[in-house]
């Protein structure tokens, strides 16, 4: 089926997210659409699936006008779509998920789960993969997850398929597979369109490639165009894809982590017995796919976990057991993964955010009351410092595109006496120009000699980063090794293989 | 389809290398220990010597077991020794990071609940009759399991139902006027059923529509129908007693030859229709829930709404439907009240069972089938202080009467493990 958008606009008040984007996708085509974060490219998918009303424009499948009042008309004219944040009900078995909104029943409404369980087992077998109807979805690993979603919109006959997204959870392994996946379903005449801001996947797998920047489309590239170039229309300048460093200056102290056990509220042990050290001056590299114990790992670091055993000492200080209040005291700089449940307060202004830790003494508390010119002299000069782009320093941190509130976020926490930075997820949803500013900011502290821990789920990151990569699977440490090690090795260490010569011990 | 290019390798299953603590949980033993203490405490320092008399049979079975009579200071200090045994086990069953399994505190209630009973009718001269404590708890149950059924549906969709207490009384307010205009339990109960739909609208256009924080919406429901059914009272059936609020009640409707078999007839098969009723919708509910496709939707929009949306279904309508179901049998509860066990309207006489219907619902896990059992302890634990004032119990009345409310605190302090609600529940759905 051919999937033609023409002409489509979407406004969310003064913003226009989508800008008169024309799109052809042919049956049997992988159909890349390239975009940074906030480029448009989900909204786009939502518009095209029924979840937004575009202003303006059309939706044709071959050669129709279509009009789709919910996601339920879009499926039943054949648009499947293969979610970024899985639709999934964690507690429905794999058979329920997949017949949910088609059901088929025995008559009088009840269900036939024998022919559910039946159609993804056919289904799964026709793609080489096993998947258990009656597991519950939260139990299985998310590449099975995403499996389930892929069957999920393939029982409905999708003969346009939107993945959104979709590499972001899984490891290298699992997004050869998925590609494999995806190389099979066109072959067998589906159209699909991939949505995704990694230059590496686009090449791999595109067969035609749309960039949009700033909800509009830029221009197409064909699959042999290079990185740089891809990179550079994508952002709209020339874009530097490497992180210029010098060989780390190693330093006396340092960050030792011995035995450090992490257990969740279930008693799950997320975090199994990790030792590690980060001297001043390096930068380490937590890799590994996400949900494998990193978040437990940094929580644990500055005391927001409760079930915590093992040892971390930094400049000979032991951590463990501490309160968050002397743990950010101790010299502890912290950028946690997801900024806006942990890192700001969104509805506050960004000089209220600038002092959040900062809030029990003078300088910008005296006798029990705000500073407020001190407050905002503060602010403004970190506004400054982080170039932070903002009309001004009292408007809501919620306000500002993800870059800038990742920069709020930093300058917070690299404006007290630090000994150890931990950033998680630093650049996640962050757009390229910050990315660079952040990633040389991170340079900076460890050339001043700090031992900086860094978490990430991309290996590019990871690489271009780090000095030493340590990788975690299942709450345990798979090895550490130095950034220079080949990506495949990198990437087996994500599923848990650990390196054979490689590296230390962990 | 073609032959496949690639066969991916399977992903490596979940189960190897997590490695799991389990946690000591202190909630029982110390829950089971404190029960005990108060306990002992009571015999030790208001012994009461002599024998009680438990009758287990009634003059319609068909054969009779004779009354038990038994020593009542060595039946409460029997229930105190196996008291003191499973406390015991529950301790070293939290040191050994287990869970204390349920027939245990099942055990320990029956024993301690024995020798209770024992200790309170020791020297009466009535029997106490065990028929009548639980035939009469079903009977006082009805109301709160069908409020808690009501909670079950709408919170499996995710709408927060605080206004059980107020779908109750609007039903036992409707069904005492109409039963009493048309001389008919039946009207009643229909009336009944639709107020308690009508006050879940209410609570739908503002929870589900207008996205009001659900909680407060059902709050003030509760306030509402109150204010409301206590005006009207005053107002219009206290004047018109004989037209308005004097009705004609359901019979019991003995099952013939059940209703005989020694006590499992009377308790179970010499009921009114409502408490029948009961037991049909509960089973009803609960395959309507995990069989049908209604059910397979309703938790769905409960759990996550927008995977609902995305593929099709209309996570407001069918929240809708839901509540109004819940509505509808919450009401039907309320008819019990004025077409079952009294004939006549009284303010606030729901007295709080919605709220016990509400903990019921937790306590059941947001299950029908469990809701219903934990319904019918609390009918249970009402019942209960009815019967001992029937013998006399040396235990003031006033006092008795906390009882449902500190085995409904109990329940919901989770002592008998955790209780999951809907992911979704409270949470109002907005389409972007």
């Amino acid at each position: 089926m051919k999937l033609e958008l023409r002409g489509i606009t979407k406004r969310f008040g003064a913003l226009v997210a989508n800008d008169h984007i024309d799109l052809v996708v042919e049956p049997g085509e992988i159909h890349c659409l390239l975009g940074e974060n906030g480029a448009g490219k989900s909204t786009l998918m939502n518009v095209l699936y029924g979840l937004y009303d575009a202003d303006e424009g059309q939706i044709l499948l071959d050669d129709e006008v279509q009009s789709f009042d919910g996601p339920g008309d879009a499926m039943a004219a054949g648009i499947g779509m293969v979610h970024q944040h899985f639709m999934l009900v964690p507690v429905f078995s794999v058979a329920e998920n997949v017949m949910l909104g088609h059901e088929s029943t025995r008559g009088a409404g009840v269900l036939d789960l024998a022919g559910a369980r039946r159609t993804v087992r056919e289904t799964a077998d026709r793609f080489g993969f096993h998947v258990d109807p009656d597991a519950l979805v939260e139990d299985l690993p998310v590449g099975v997850q995403q499996r389930v979603e892929i069957i999920k919109a393939l029982s409905r006959d999708a003969q346009v398929l939107v993945f959104d997204e979709p590499t972001a959870v899984l490891t290298p392994q699992e997004t050869d597979e998925l590609m494999a996946i995806m190389r099979q379903l066109r072959d067998d005449g589906a159209a699909i369109v991939f949505i995704t801001h990694k230059l590496r996947e686009v090449r791999a797998v595109a067969d035609r490639i749309t960039v949009v920047r700033h909800g509009k489309v830029v221009g197409e590239a064909a699959p042999t165009a290079t990185d740089a170039e891809l990179a550079s229309l994508m952002v709209g300048r020339a874009v530097e894809l490497t992180v210029h460093k010098e060989a780390p200056q190693h330093r006396d102290n340092a960050l030792e982590v011995a035995g450090l056990t992490v257990a969740n509220a279930d008693g799950q042990v997320v975090v199994d017995d990790i030792s590690f050290t980060v001297r001043g001056g390096e930068v380490l590299v937590v890799a590994g796919v996400q949900g494998n114990g990193q978040t437990e790992l940094t929580e644990a670091l500055l005391g927001l976990q409760e079930d915590v055993a093992g040892s971390v000492r930094l400049d000979d200080r032991e951590l463990v057991g501490r309160s968050v209040r002397q743990i950010l005291s101790a010299g502890v700089g912290f950028v946690p993964e997801d900024r806006n449940t942990d890192g700001l307060v969104g509805e506050f202004s960004i000089a209220e955010n600038l002092i959040l830790d900062r809030t029990d003494g003078p300088p910008f508390v005296r006798a029990g009351s705000l500073q407020l010119a001190r407050r905002d002299e503060f602010a403004q000069e970190k506004v400054d410092e982080f170039d932070v782009r903002t009309q001004g320093i009292g408007l809501p941190v919620g306000g500002l595109s993800g870059g800038n509130q990742q920069k709020v976020v930093l300058a917070r926490e690299m404006s007290r006496d630090l000994r150890l930075l931990v950033a998680a997820q630093p650049t996640r949803g962050v757009d390229v120009g910050s990315i660079e500013f952040i990633h040389q900011r991170i340079i900076e502290t460890r050339d001043q000699g700090l031992p900086v821990i860094v978490v990430s789920t991309e290996l590019d990151e990871a690489v271009a980063l780090g000095d030493r990569i340590m990788v975690m699977y299942r709450g345990k440490v798979v090895g550490i090794v130095p950034a220079t090690t080949p990506r495949d090795v990198l990437g087996l260490m994500m599923a848990g293989v650990a390196p054979e010569s490689e590296g230390e011990a962990a | 389809m073609s032959a496949p290019v690639t066969r991916p390798a399977p992903v490596p299953a979940q189960e190897t290398g997590a490695r799991t603590i389990d946690k000591v949980s202190w909630k029982s033993p110390i829950a089971l220990g404190a029960v005990l203490v108060l306990y002992v405490l009571l015999m030790a320092l208001a012994p009461h010597e002599g024998s009680a008399r438990f009758a287990l049979s009634t003059s319609r079975d068909f054969f009779q077991i004779p009354v038990f009579v038994v020593p009542a200071m060595t039946t409460a200090w029997l229930g105190a020794g196996v008291g003191l045994l499973v406390t015991g086990a529950a301790v070293l069953a939290a040191r050994a990071r287990r869970r204390v399994p349920l027939w245990w505190i099942s055990v320990y209630a029956v024993f301690l609940l024995t020798g209770f009973l024992a200790w309170a009718a020791a020297g009466s001269p009535r029997d106490l009759s065990v028929v009548g404590l639980l035939s009469g708890a079903v009977v006082l149950a009805v109301p709160i399991v069908y409020g808690s059924l009501s909670g079950v549906i709408g919170e499996r969709a995710g709408v927060i139902n605080i206004a059980i207490e107020a779908q109750l009384l609007a039903g036992a307010f409707s069904a005492a006027v109409v039963a009493s205009l048309t001389d008919s339990p039946w009207a009643g109960l229909l009336a009944a059923m639709v107020a308690g739909m009508l006050v879940a609208l209410v609570l739908g256009i503002f929870a589900i529509t207008y996205r009001v924080v659900q909680i407060i919406v059902g709050v003030v429901l509760n306030v509402l129908v109150i204010g409301l059914t206590s005006f009207f009272y005053s107002q219009v059936l206290v004047p018109n007693t004989e037209m308005l609020n004097a009705t004609t009640r359901f019979p019991r409707l003995p099952i013939p030859f059940l209703d005989r078999i020694p006590v499992v007839g009377p308790v179970l098969f010499n009921q009114t229709i409502l408490a029948y009723l009961m037991f049909v919708i509960v089973g009803v509910v609960w395959f309507a829930l995990y069989r049908t496709r209604w059910g397979l939707r309703v938790r769905a929009v409960g759990e996550h709404p927008k995977a609902a949306d995305t593929v099709g279904i209309n996570v407001l309508a069918t929240r809708y439907r839901a509540v109004l179901i819940g509505g509808t049998l919450a009401g039907m509860g309320g008819a019990f009240y004025t077409v079952v066990s009294i004939n006549q309207f009284g303010r606030e006489m729901t007295a709080g069972a919605g709220f016990i219907a509400l903990a019921a619902m937790i306590f059941g896990k947001w299950d029908p089938v469990r809701a219903a059992l934990a319904g019918l302890l609390f009918g249970f634990a009402t019942n209960l202080q009815n019967v001992l004032s029937v013998v006399g119990s040396p235990v003031p009345s006033q006092f008795m009467l906390m009882l449902p409310y500190v085995v409904t605190l109990f329940a919901v302090a989770g002592l008998v493990g955790r209780s999951q609600p809907p992911a979704a529940n409270g949470q109002a759905y907005v389409k972007e």
